[in-house]
């Protein structure tokens, strides 16, 4: 097959690799992009996507659910024995997933890059074999941008495969599981663990660590725990599990010592992801590694000149926002233009019930920096938006220097929470000072009316509590 | 709305004007009651003139550098409720009696300021800082003024925003400032910033762009034909004045003598070895003044003031020592009271006190005046010879020059022995030459036999 030259070839057509590549095309680099599977990556075909599409479907019959057990319910709303079809709640995900790789698709052809299919192999710093359907295609490029992305964690005691499964197949299931263990109680295990228990499974969170979303605080994991256990999920810290015991049993040792089998249906193990830095020739270019991952500077460069890398093969925060970020930068300085790393905060949420966002620095990180702080906080039991939404739990958290008021972070726990990140990344990023918010009329009535009184009260001003 | 004007207070006694060293406000500012408006010097001793009421400042009654006579507005405030200038009363501040304020007794605010704003008036709206400046924001103290020779005083800054970033900060922008700062090349930490919270904004950037990066420094030698204007205020003018006056009136005659310390020495090393810890470690000052004391008994003429336009000299009975000290901010001569009434180690405590008091510009103006004769010392910094100016009116000045180890020939050898230069200056008009000789020839042997300082009668 005849060799493709190009200047910019990137490997991964995740949400990293695709809008780098868009990026070089629009920049009228001429780009290659190798991807073995559809475009869009874990984010757009077995992340992100499809598990917000679950977790919708889920709350919405909840929500049914709840108003067919209820009888005449709280909201005067009744329903009679709603059912799921869970396989056609998975094809409208899929229908979804389906429509977005192929929009990446037309947008990358669009932009001019061409699309290779197939499993990518680096030869050397300037040349990539892939393995396609016709045969081997070789490409030499100027410039290589590296955006494998990660895979889930594997447990050895605990192999993928029968009833064991990874978050991939979770938003796949033909049906609803009578129960189900989550193995990981960080936002993956809950989020589907959550939506999983709404879809009527009966759920057992298993946690080696005593507490549930060990990145987040306490503070702001508590309104998820009390809802956890609402929805009858029991949550077991401490708790390790050892093994399969049977047919499908979880043996799981407690935080007292003593051992427990747990029957469950499917396990889901989400205990974390590592970076994908095996099976494509990393080997071959002998790149500088910062622990598992990639190394990169503050343009996303390797160690070897003309190579970049980015996204979660690169670090933490293995955000697909991020991978976006690095990708578009990197296109621009590949272009010849003046880039680097220069963001203040890399937002994250977890899509958990409520759900959490966390903008720049947590009160106990900003009090790391030795600086005199303020902190103000309004919880949603005193907003109107929130109590006529009929979710009062959660609240809007800003921390400030109490020197000169600038905004160091900003978290908010609560139903609906996540379309605040917006709010909150850009507070950070045009550098505000808590006045600035305070001072920015926030629509009445709406949730966000708490991030204006959270800035209030940390200023000692705060008027609706 | 109504207007409040302040007065210069009444600083102290006799003050009858003062110098404005330093403004902690501008026109615009918002203030709190307390926070402090201006710096003003009298004599050596720098005056805090604080806000009585919350306001806002609309008028300033001065350029730094000027004399303001007490009683004239140097503020006006525009404040919420009744002010105080429509009514014509005079409203000023009152300080309470100095004798009270030189023992910085805090006392309570005296008020009798009936038409200051309410304080909750600014309750409701966010509240601003006060001021850029830190030092300007509270006070703290009850007091309506502080006092104290200050170090800050002479270099005044001005309130503006912008000001430098700490070390290690990361410069505030918005991400469109920052890539426009990336595309022409700029690297932000270069920029100051005069948004809020020292944010950089794009007229910054503009500004920056205009003036241009700073060129290289070229390599080698380079003219440097930069010239700075420094006014010259506050202590500095004080000293200037004070020098040119003693140097214009006063006919010096300077008289060095060579003294051997040999003996006083080995006694001074030999008392720091065995003092008490409760004791301060002696220099040769303590020595020096209680020499003095003995001297100035068979000199009284010496120990004077000489009120030149009466045609009067006073000799005093106390022996009132000042000791010329350096502070950051310059020359000041705390004044060690009745020497004659205090012992070698009373005198030693006594010069430590002054003289870390007027370091940390805390001393008062009761310390800082008042000398019947002065010492000028520079330690190790003493050189062989100086020519030291007289503190007018005084009439003697007694410097002191640094202890060396010479060669002195006995008779027979040269030996060597541990000497220091006393260089003594007098008011030729009151003071004959015979008459300084004899005082330093009395200081002399009393040094160089120190057992005789400890003689009485």
């Amino acid at each position: 097959m005849k060799e493709i030259s190009c200047k910019l070839l990137v490997v991964g057509a995740g949400p990293g690799g695709y809008v780098s590549a868009i990026r070089a095309g629009q920049l009228g680099i001429d780009t290659v992009i190798v991807e073995a599977k559809k475009p869009g990556g874990t984010c757009l075909t077995i992340g992100c996507i499809p598990s917000k599409a679950l977790i919708h479907a889920a709350e919405e019959f909840d929500i049914v659910r709840r108003a067919a057990s209820n009888g005449n319910g709280l909201l005067g709303i009744s329903a009679a024995s709603p059912a799921i079809d869970l396989a056609k709640t998975v094809a409208w995900k899929d229908g979804i997933v389906g429509r977005l790789t192929s929009g990446v698709s037309g947008l990358l052809k669009k932009a001019r890059v061409k699309t290779v299919h197939g499993w990518a192999r680096f030869r050397d710093g300037k040349t990539v074999e892939v393995e396609t359907e016709t045969g081997i295609q070789v490409i030499r490029a100027e410039t290589i941008v590296i955006a494998t992305g990660s895979v889930p964690v594997e447990l050895p005691s605990l192999p993928f495969g029968g009833a064991v499964i990874s978050s991939t197949e979770a938003l796949s299931l033909k049906k609803v599981p009578g129960s189900l263990a989550v193995v990981g109680a960080g936002y993956i295990g809950l989020e589907l663990g959550i939506a999983y228990a709404k879809l009527g499974s009966k759920v057992t969170v298993v946690e080696a660590t005593d507490r549930i979303l060990p990145l987040y605080d306490s503070e702001l994991a508590k309104p998820v725990a009390k809802r956890l256990a609402a929805l009858g999920v029991e949550v077991l810290l401490g708790a390790k599990a050892q093994g399969l015991a049977g047919a499908g049993d979880l043996t799981i040792a407690g935080a007292d010592g003593t051992e427990r089998r747990l029957a469950a249906e499917q396990i889901l193990v989400a205990v974390g992801r590592k970076p994908a830095v095996e099976g494509w020739g990393l080997e071959e270019l002998d790149l500088a590694r910062a622990g598992a991952f990639i190394r990169i500077d503050d343009q996303c460069r390797t160690s070897m000149r003309g190579i970049f890398a980015i996204g979660d093969v690169t670090g933490e925060p293995m955000l697909a926002h991020r991978a976006m970020a690095q990708g578009e930068m990197v296109a621009e300085i590949v272009a010849g233009h003046k880039r680097s790393w220069d963001k203040r905060c890399i937002p994250a949420i977890c899509f958990t019930d409520p759900e959490v966002v966390s903008a720049g620095l947590s009160p106990d990180e900003a009090k790391a920096t030795g600086r005199e702080l303020k902190i103000g906080l309004f919880p949603f039991s005193a907003n109107g938006r929130a109590m006529t939404r009929h979710g009062e739990d959660g609240f809007v958290r800003v921390v400030a220097r109490a020197d000169n008021h600038v905004v160091l972070g900003i978290q908010a726990v609560g139903q609906g929470v996540s379309e605040l990140a917006a709010a909150f990344g850009m507070a950070i990023e045009m550098g505000a000072r808590l006045e600035d918010i305070a001072g920015t009329i926030h629509a009445h009535p709406t949730q966000g009316e708490a991030f204006q009184e959270a800035a209030l009260k940390a200023l000692g001003q705060a008027l609706h509590i | 709305m109504a207007e409040h004007v302040i007065k210069l207070p009444d600083v102290g006694e006799g003050v009858a004007e003062a110098e404005l060293v330093e403004w902690h406000v501008k026109i615009g500012d918002l203030v709190r009651e307390d926070s402090l408006l201006a710096a003003v010097m009298t004599d050596k001793a720098t005056v805090e003139i604080p806000s009585p009421v919350e306001g806002e400042i609309v008028w300033l009654g001065g350029e730094i550098g000027e004399t303001i006579a007490v009683g004239s507005p140097i503020v006006r405030l525009k404040v919420a409720g009744d002010g105080n200038a429509a009514a014509g009363a005079a409203r000023e501040v009152k300080p309470e009696p100095a004798a009270s304020r030189a023992k910085n007794t805090p006392t309570p605010d005296p008020s009798p300021q009936g038409g200051g704003g309410p304080p909750a008036a600014a309750a409701g709206k966010p509240q601003r800082p006060v001021s850029a400046d830190g030092e300007g924001t509270q006070t703290g103290s009850p007091s309506p003024l502080r006092r104290g020779v200050r170090g800050g005083g002479v270099a005044a800054k001005p309130a503006t925003a912008g000001a430098p970033r700490p070390e290690g900060e990361k410069p505030l922008a918005s991400p469109a400032v920052r890539l426009r700062a990336r595309e022409t090349g700029i690297d932000l930490r270069q920029v100051p910033g005069t948004g809020p919270a020292g944010r950089i904004t794009h007229e910054d950037l503009d500004g920056f762009l205009a003036r241009g990066p700073q060129p290289a420094r070229p390599a080698g030698l380079a003219q440097d034909t930069s010239v700075q204007e420094i006014k010259v205020v506050g202590l500095r003018r004080k000293i200037a004045e004070k020098m040119a006056l003693a140097k214009a009136r006063i006919p010096h005659i300077t008289y060095v003598e060579e003294i051997d310390v040999t003996a006083l020495e080995e006694l001074r090393a030999a008392l720091n070895k065995e003092k008490r810890p409760d004791r301060p470690k002696l220099t040769i000052l303590p020595f020096l003044m209680r020499a003095m004391v003995k001297a100035v008994k068979e000199q009284p003429g010496i120990n004077a003031l000489f009120d030149d336009e009466a045609g009067v000299i006073h000799r005093h009975g106390a022996v009132h020592v000042g000791i010329a000290a350096q502070t950051p901010s310059g020359l000041v001569v705390p004044v060690v009271r009745h020497a004659e009434a205090r012992d070698l180690f009373d005198c030693a405590a006594e010069v430590n006190r002054l003289a870390e008091a007027a370091k940390a510009g805390i001393a008062t103006r009761e310390e800082l005046s008042g000398s019947t004769i002065t010492i000028s010392s520079l330690g190790a910094m003493g050189g062989v010879a100086t020519t030291p100016v007289i503190n007018h009116p005084e009439v003697a000045i007694v410097g002191v020059n640094k202890i060396m180890v010479r060669p002195v020939w006995d008779g027979t050898q040269f030996i060597p022995r541990k000497m220091m230069n006393l260089s003594s200056s007098f008011d030729h008009r009151v003071v004959d030459g015979w008459d300084a000789a004899v005082f330093v020839q009395r200081i002399k042997a009393l040094l160089e036999t120190p057992a005789l300082i400890f003689v009485e009668g």
